[in-house]
């Protein structure tokens, strides 16, 4: 008797071990990461470069946090790379400085920051937005609208400068991509706010559970009354929100937007948000896994360049990471076969 | 002797699934040239009888010989090369190709070069639609083919694998009558070729029109063959219902209140048309009728999951427009689906997400936050009160058996505390403890006074727990009793099969 309770005691622990593996398995390849990069390279540790890889880090950061959403509830999007050059390039025009001889608004004073900022934030909503209706109301495979925005927001951003950067922005501006007290860096600070609103919607609100809902089962979503259409609109407009967001980091950080530029942000965000665990199945997510896989990202490019790893190298080192996070993903929510 | 008289034996055909006993010891034979008939209520084990026999699994125990020989451990490809084909009954032709691309499809004739050989191709089919009178060109795209053309192009594909069997499922459930016609031809010129037929069929005025021989099983068990010539309508129901309606629970007596909801005249074209009824409180109103009868479709146009043409729908006097589940819910209605993974459970969440999700609304505090602390204890409490089995609440519900997780659906819908309650196949697929649970727990609710509208394809569950009956025939109501002791399992047979309209209409 009491044998068999030692054994099914020892059972309960092997299996306990093995959850923790599995949820926080994550985090140790963040620390095993960490670990072996600071071995290898003795700058990695320091102040200054952690400080840098956050910085990096926030930018794609907070739009994995719109992706969380997105692929929580089995969708995709694709747009988020150009909706942050479109959104960039409007709030840049509108925050340049007044002496600028490079004005987009010849004729236009400096604006109070305000302008810029609503400007970007209110161009990644609308875009987000239009998603959402075309999925909502279309039935269109996400993947397919989200195609379509990528290349018309990239168009409309080309449109709109002639294809020129928009340089020479106002301090205000800039101060997104500075610091405070000169060490802490704002886009680290804005990061961590949008990862505690967002953990709050995700986990606190009926949207975030209509999220899951949604992505768990849409059927049953609806009938259990959850109106499906509005909250796909509202899942696609915070995504774009977003990438408003980043856009004005974006600015901040380079001084300059390009209409070209944030080429491929969506794959990047895309992958922080898969290597966190989000299963592109539906349902399945959690912010601090967006959170870790974008450090994960953000750690591995750092310290590939820091190695002196080849650009190109790094590039396809991504790719296989990418690739097998989701397999081990796919296995832990399969059914054990 | 009996190895060239039979094209088909299945000798004492046991299949257990874990937990439940789907086959015990069935005997199926068919003869060369016979149409036979398989017929049984849901869950009588005809599926599993054909599933065994086209090798998607092995049987547990049991012999099958075919043409004489002993066959086992066997492929479906492997019995569709013996000449075992199936025609299903959802259709699935590859819509956008033709129909010759169709039959071939997997085995194409090859030129000399290894391409496709379409003028071949295209004579094979030819010469195969002449020898079934299916007068199409083999380049017509199949999306092109009404259903019962499509119906005929299996038929045509099976003959192309050259089956000596060909085993048809519900074939005329979604065909008009000429068409039936039409498919009775051919399949008594497949008969004149001496292939042989199994036909199942809910549709007993078909069977007695069509086939040779009739099986029966029921609960798994067989029944009992006979030719059809001795047999009519009533002996087969007979056959097929008869099962002791002791083992279920019984309603517990409770005071029936004034009409609460009222439906009025509702139609939805090809689904269901008018129909009419009023539900009491404290009432449990069952619905039966065979599968595809409409009796899910009328239910879920009252709670806005489809739409409807025409008609009204009362509550408590007031006539109300129903669009979406979420304004049933806010009229406080709640759906049991019948489909417990498709329209019920989210797989992959917890037991408190899965319970508390279609009432969210109610813990949100002035924040538009959720107070966890108020849901976790609702949770809790349900959990206890309905005797959820499951090790935590933030267990996953697909990892819960069967019984629980219609149990932890039936709380997500009690905690919206409906006024209306309906309840689409309740117990299926559930082991019989967590049945009588359920049984129990559906009457204590109608004993609260809400109302209950109970669709379930089991007539002892309909007749044990029901106050009154609805029986719908292809989508029409022929009669709604009150239930007593002259309501039998044969009289509900009769008219959800349509057979006596006469005495439809009781009230």
């Amino acid at each position: 008797m009491s044998e068999d309770n030692g054994t099914v005691d020892t059972n309960i622990k092997i299996e306990k071990t093995q959850y923790l593996l599995k949820k926080y398995g994550i985090v140790l390849v963040l620390i095993l990461l960490i670990i072996v990069i600071s071995i290898l390279s003795p700058t990695f540790l320091t102040p200054n470069n952690i400080f840098n890889v956050l910085t990096q880090v926030s930018i794609f950061g907070i739009m994995s946090l719109g992706m969380t959403l997105v692929i929580t509830s089995r969708g995709i999007e694709l747009s988020v790379g150009s909706v942050l050059a479109l959104s960039g390039v409007l709030a840049a025009s509108f925050g340049q400085l007044a002496t600028a001889t490079d004005k987009f608004y010849p004729n236009l004073g400096a604006l109070p920051i305000i302008i810029p900022i609503v400007v970007a934030l209110l161009v990644g909503v609308i875009c987000g937005g239009i998603n959402g209706l075309l999925i909502a109301k279309t039935g269109i495979p996400a993947f397919i609208a989200t195609l379509g925005m990528q290349t018309i927001a990239r168009g409309l951003a080309l449109i709109y400068t002639g294809g020129k950067p928009i340089s020479n922005l106002t301090p205000q501006l800039k101060f997104f991509g500075g610091k405070v007290f000169g060490v802490i860096p704002v886009p680290v600070i804005i990061y961590t706010i949008v990862i505690i609103i967002t953990w709050i919607l995700l986990n606190n609100t009926r949207f975030g559970k209509n999220v899951y809902a949604i992505g768990g089962n849409i059927n049953a979503a609806q009938v259990s009354g959850v109106n499906v259409s509005k909250n796909l609109v509202m899942i696609y407009a915070y995504c774009g929100l977003l990438a408003g967001l980043a856009a004005i980091v974006f600015a901040g950080r380079t001084g300059s937007v390009h209409p070209g530029a944030a080429v491929g942000y969506e794959s990047t965000a895309i992958a922080a948000t898969t290597i966190g665990g989000t299963s592109h199945s539906g349902g399945i997510s959690t912010i601090w896994g967006a959170v870790i896989g974008a450090l994960i990202l953000g750690v591995l490019r750092n310290g590939l360049t820091l190695l002196g790893v080849p650009a190109y190298w790094q590039q396809v080192t991504e790719g296989v990471i990418i690739v097998v996070a989701v397999v081990i993903d796919m296995r832990k929510n399969s059914k054990k076969r | 002797m009996d190895k060239d008289k039979y094209l088909l034996q299945m000798k004492n055909v046991v299949k257990n699934f874990p937990g439940v006993k789907a086959l015990k010891g069935v005997d199926f034979n068919v003869e060369y040239g016979e149409i036979h008939a398989l017929i049984g209520e849901n869950g009588a084990g005809k599926s599993t009888l054909m599933k065994c026999l086209l090798g998607i699994y092995p049987p547990t125990l049991g012999d099958i010989y075919f043409q004489g020989r002993l066959i086992e451990n066997y492929t479906t490809a492997d019995a569709l090369n013996m000449g075992i084909s199936m025609i299903h009954q959802e259709l699935n032709p590859i819509l956008y190709r033709s129909l010759m691309e169709n039959v071939w499809l997997g085995r194409e004739p090859l030129n000399k070069f290894g391409f496709i050989d379409h003028k071949k191709m295209y004579d094979m089919t030819k010469e195969l639609f002449e020898r079934i009178e299916f007068k199409e060109d083999p380049m017509t795209l199949a999306a092109n083919l009404t259903v019962a053309k499509q119906q005929l192009l299996e038929i045509a594909k099976a003959v192309s694998y050259d089956a000596k069997l060909i085993i048809m499922d519900e074939p005329t459930s979604a065909l008009p009558g000429k068409e039936v016609e039409q498919l009775f031809k051919i399949m008594r010129m497949l008969k004149k070729q001496g292939k042989s037929i199994i036909y199942i069929s809910h549709k007993l005025d078909e069977i007695l029109e069509i086939t040779d021989k009739v099986t029966v099983l029921r609960d798994g068990e067989f029944i009992g063959t006979d030719n059809t010539e001795n047999m009519d309508i009533d002996k087969i129901i007979k056959m097929m219902v008869g099962r002791d309606i002791g083992e279920i629970f019984q309603k517990t007596p409770c005071e029936i209140g004034d009409s609460f909801l009222e439906v009025k005249n509702l139609s939805k074209d090809k689904f269901f048309k008018d129909v009419s009824f009023t539900v009491k409180r404290g009432e449990i109103f069952g619905i039966a009728g065979l599968v595809g009868s409409g009796r899910t479709e009328i239910i879920e146009s009252i709670f806005g999951i489809r739409s409807y043409d025409s008609g009204e729908i009362i509550i408590n006097g007031e006539k109300v427009v129903i669009n979406s589940p979420t304004q049933a819910i806010e009229k406080r209605m709640a759906f049991l689906t019948e489909d417990r993974r498709m329209t019920g459970i989210f797989p992959m969440l917890d037991v408190e997400f899965n319970i508390t999700l279609a009432n969210i609304v109610k813990y949100q505090n002035k924040y538009k936050l959720l107070n966890y602390k108020c849901l976790k204890e609702d949770c809790n409490k349900f959990i206890d009160a309905i005797r959820i089995k499951t090790p935590s609440p933030k267990h996953k519900i697909e990892n819960l058996s069967g019984g629980n997780q219609q149990k932890v659906l039936v709380a997500k819908w009690l905690l919206t505390q409906p006024d209306i309650l309906f309840l689409d196949e309740p117990t299926r697929g559930i082991d019989v403890g967590a049945k009588s649970e359920i049984h129990k727990l559906i009457s204590m609710l109608a004993g609260q006074g809400k109302c209950i509208i109970m669709v379930s394809s089991e007539l002892p569950e309909v007749m044990g727990m029901s106050d009154r009956i609805m029986v719908v025939h292809e989508g029409r109501v022929t009669g709604i009793l009150k239930n007593n002791e002259n309501v039998t399992q044969e009289l509900l047979m009769q008219y959800a099969t349509g057979t006596n309209e006469t005495l439809s209409m009781s009230e």
